[in-house]
């Protein structure tokens, strides 16, 4: 049944009129067309579909649009401030981070929720942390290289 | 490398080249200078294949266009799936026209704009399109010089260019820009004699490292993939599965989904769909379909299937044949008989397939995630009984490929399904239609035998495989007696021989012939007494692989004074690929109580001639090295009487974070030699690295791949 639903979402109050049982993934991608959150596997074993809710890395797969009410949600698009790039973003361009691209958004919303919670991680809490975001284009090295360039800058 | 490495490329869909008029076509693209080119002298068995196939694209099959703003375009139908060619073909433009590497632009794998190609895979695009692309910017300069010279009024030998601009050498104030030359003008030139190419010396931007040209698109969420393609109404389809392949449907009661309001069913013949504006809806729409299939006939499985492979295998077809292996072995102190298994794997791509088409008249428009796009085209037309002029292929960028995104079911049955509803239609498919409609690489036997004689040299090789195909079969050591043969195609289309589509993976069929190969030179070192690096050295003489096996040696601080199995763990591969030849040394860890194996470092060196762009191809290959440990230590698809049991992720491992190896690579400077592949061949030797290594830390063998934990702790059961 439809429902008002409101959030805030990269940094904006958000309403809309939907079933708050559907799952925030495709809420994201169809109501509010924000597009760089990515299905990968709809299980949350990949981790493409990785935004921000309350300062946590959450998997919007399986989180339903219902249970953020009143909560802050940030995805890909709300990164970057003023037109400019996050550094996680940065230093994902600048270590060639990346090669199909199709995991980076869940990629980079993952780490930037492990700098939220630990700005300075070691090498062992990036991997620990990094673990379940699948990247078949196996960019592993870059990636690691990239967030700790990050959590450098930031 | 002759013609063997192209053999096994997936070319059975070669035919129908480009049929629009090329004066059509330029109308399209509007004013400029156009040089037209043909990427096939150096394609030669491409070339006979279509000669064989079907007709010749004999007008041209790519361009480059200065149109009348100075910017530069290629229009290619090659794709962009993260191999990183929307860079280094840019690279190969900008420098031999001479302009900043930003003003290049590519546009790739759209079959209205761009001429007929047949497909993006088999590391191809840079050593086969490199070189005709080089000649056409080469070409383009010189007619901008010669347009310059008139203008300036000056002679072509005083002008010079840099970054667009044309000047006098002398005074360079006497300069006109490349959009100048361009302007109003409608110049249309076909390569007829190789323009001369740039000397390596001579190169500002090729040869140089640059990051990807899409990052920043990529790292925003801004980059474009099929499914972010959105029209106004547009509908996302899921479609009624068997549950097996082989399972015929009986019957479908679709009373209870047609209730529900806002979806659109639709059945048309073996296709039933239901449509809404939600893909979240439609997949719970689907399950409201009670459907009924028979039982699929296939009575395969994980353990019976090499049996029925040895059964299903034919005549084979001789490889290679020298000397007498008879004679070889008559001549043996020792022989080793091996058998080799390698199992079916996945591609698995974060970006399941997907596509959105489009009907407006009697056109349709599919923006597809494919590696083939010219071949989707042809596979729409022929399902809807459509001209194929009638169809476009759009491709953007594609999450990933690896050989599984050439079978292209999903373009298909979305341009079915907006044909059927007159509205746009997405067709994204679900992690576990991703699994279920794979073309999986092929499960494989490979037997070995083979001796050495009292001079510990290897005196004969009887080499059959079985249904991987004849890339990287024949060996290169000198070996006087030989013979290798092939039985079944790798590709494995046959009816009955593989319980589901089988096709092209990453580097396909080398990874198996690798692994079995370099398994087996192992073990012969091993009888002889003689360090696995030192036994292969002596029985080379292709320097290419002595290079890089002494140059991996060295890297890795590698020792031959020890007795294998050492307890190191240290192992050793090599193999090519694509004309390209890798060496990888490894150091592993196992972990006798659980059988788990950790990679603990990788070195890897690699003769691939010029690389265009040396940090793209060195993460090539720290790719197809971490990717190469999933098929080596986890992936095997698991199948019985013809279900997919992996329907997701968490039974069927891809390599993880965890996993991640100390990668060091070595990319030897060929500069002034062709390029070869990039994206396949250091994955071609991690399976045999790794089980050699295993050997030398534990004394096992493990002779079947993936080497899994219960295979390891089996394996060491049997030793005691």
């Amino acid at each position: 049944m439809p429902e008002l639903i409101e959030f805030k979402l990269n940094d904006k109050a958000v309403k809309l009129n939907t079933d708050g049982e559907r799952m925030l993934l495709w809420v994201l991608r169809t109501d509010l067309g924000l597009l760089g959150t990515k299905y990968g596997c709809g299980e949350g074993f990949c981790g493409s579909c990785t935004v921000i809710i309350n300062n946590k890395a959450e998997r919007s797969c399986g989180i339903t649009v219902g249970s953020v009410r009143g909560k802050d949600v940030i995805t890909i698009e709300g990164l970057m401030k003023n037109g400019k790039l996050h550094p996680l973003q940065k230093a994902f361009a600048e270590h060639d981070a990346l090669q199909c691209g199709y995991c980076t958004p869940g990629m980079i919303m993952n780490a930037y929720g492990l700098l939220i919670r630990n700005p300075n991680p070691s090498y062992d809490e990036i991997i620990n942390e990094m673990e379940n975001n699948l990247c078949r284009c196996s960019a592993h090295k870059r990636i690691v290289d990239a967030v700790q360039t990050a959590s450098a800058k930031m | 490398m002759k013609n063997e490495n192209y053999l096994d490329l997936n070319f059975k869909d070669i035919h129908a080249p480009f049929e629009v008029d090329r004066r059509d076509f330029l109308k399209i693209i509007g004013g400029g200078l156009f040089v037209l080119f043909t990427v096939g002298d150096t394609l030669g068995y491409i070339q006979q294949e279509q000669r064989r196939r079907g007709e010749l694209p004999t007008d041209f099959n790519s361009f480059l266009r200065i149109d009348e703003d100075g910017k530069v375009t290629c229009f290619t139908g090659k794709i962009e799936m993260g191999q990183g060619i929307i860079t280094s073909l840019a690279q190969m433009i900008a420098d031999e026209l001479d302009v900043a590497l930003d003003s290049v632009q590519m546009l790739m794998g759209d079959t209205d704009l761009c001429p007929w190609d047949m497909g993006t895979f088999g590391s191809m695009s840079t050593r086969f399109f490199g070189p005709p692309l080089r000649a056409a910017a080469a070409e383009a300069r010189i007619i901008l010089l010669e347009l310059a010279s008139e203008q300036l009024k000056v002679p072509i030998e005083k002008l010079s260019v840099d970054k667009g601009v044309i000047y006098e050498k002398t005074k360079k104030r006497n300069k006109v820009t490349f959009a100048e030359l361009t302007k109003g003008k409608k110049i249309e030139r076909h390569i007829k004699e190789k323009p001369v190419l740039k000397d390596p010396s001579q190169f500002k931007i090729m040869n140089k490292s640059y990051t990807r040209v899409d990052s920043i698109e990529k790292v925003t969420g801004k980059a474009k993939f099929s499914g972010d393609i959105i029209l106004p109404g547009m509908l996302y389809a899921k479609i009624l599965r068997p549950p097996a392949h082989g399972a015929k449907l009986v019957d479908a009661d679709l009373s209870e989904v047609k209730k529900m309001n806002d979806v659109i069913v639709v059945q048309d013949n073996d296709l039933i769909a239901v449509l809404h504006k939600y893909p979240d809806v439609a997949e719970k729409a689907l399950l409201k379909i009670k459907a009924k299939f028979l039982p699929s006939e296939s009575k395969l499985n994980n353990e019976n299937i090499y049996e029925h492979l040895i059964k299903m295998a034919g005549d084979g077809r001789v490889v290679v044949n020298t000397g007498d292996v008879k004679e070889g072995e008559k001549g043996s102190a020792s022989i080793v008989e091996e058998t080799y298994y390698d199992s079916y794997c996945a591609h698995s791509p974060i970006e399941p397939r997907t596509a959105l088409a489009n009907v407006d008249g009697d056109k349709i428009t599919v923006w597809g995630s494919t590696q083939n796009p010219f071949t989707a085209k042809e596979e729409v037309a022929r399902a809807l009984g459509v001209a194929s002029e009638k169809v476009r292929i759009i491709t953007p960028y594609v999450g990933g490929g690896f050989g599984g995104k050439t079978t292209n079911l999903q373009i298909v049955e979305a341009a079915r399904l907006t044909k059927l509803t007159g509205k746009p239609v997405m067709v994204a498919y679900t992690r576990e239609e991703e699994f279920f409609f794979d073309a999986f690489h092929p499960a494989a036997i490979v037997k070995v035998r083979s001796g050495i004689n009292e001079s510990k040299e290897i005196s004969f090789w009887d080499y059959k495989v079985y249904f991987a195909g004849e890339r990287g079969a024949s060996h290169f050591y000198n070996i006087p007696n030989s013979i290798t043969k092939s039985y079944g195609s790798g590709r494995g289309s046959a009816a009955n021989v593989h319980p589901f589509a089988t096709g092209a993976w990453r580097a396909p069929g080398n990874n198996t012939n690798t692994f079995a190969r370099e398994c087996q030179i192992d073990i012969m070192a091993s009888k002889a007494g003689i360090d696995p690096l030192e036994f292969r050295l002596n029985h080379l003489t292709d320097k290419k692989f002595i290079e890089v096996l002494k140059t991996a040696g060295k890297k890795f601080g590698w020792k031959s004074s020890y007795a294998f199995p050492s307890g190191r763990g240290f192992g050793i591969a090599c193999g090519s690929d694509a004309g390209t030849v890798v060496a990888m040394i490894v150091e592993v860890d196992v972990n006798k109580k659980t059988g788990n194996v950790k990679v603990k470092r990788v070195v890897c060196a690699q003769n691939m001639g010029i690389a265009i762009n040396p940090q793209g191809a060195t993460i090539q290959m720290e790719g197809c090295i971490m990717m190469g440990l999933g098929y080596s230590l986890t992936e095997e698809v698991m199948f019985s009487n013809g279900e997919i049991l992996n329907k997701n992720y968490d039974n069927y491992d891809i390599p993880k974070f965890s996993w991640l190896p100390k990668i060091e690579t070595i990319i030897l400077d060929k500069k002034n030699e062709p390029p070869q592949g990039g994206g396949e061949p250091a994955i071609i030797t991690v399976g045999a690295a790794i089980a050699n290594a295993i050997y030398d830390k534990l004394g096992i063998r493990l002779n079947r791949m993936p080497m899994t934990p219960e295979r390891i702790k089996e394996a060491l059961s049997v030793k005691g």
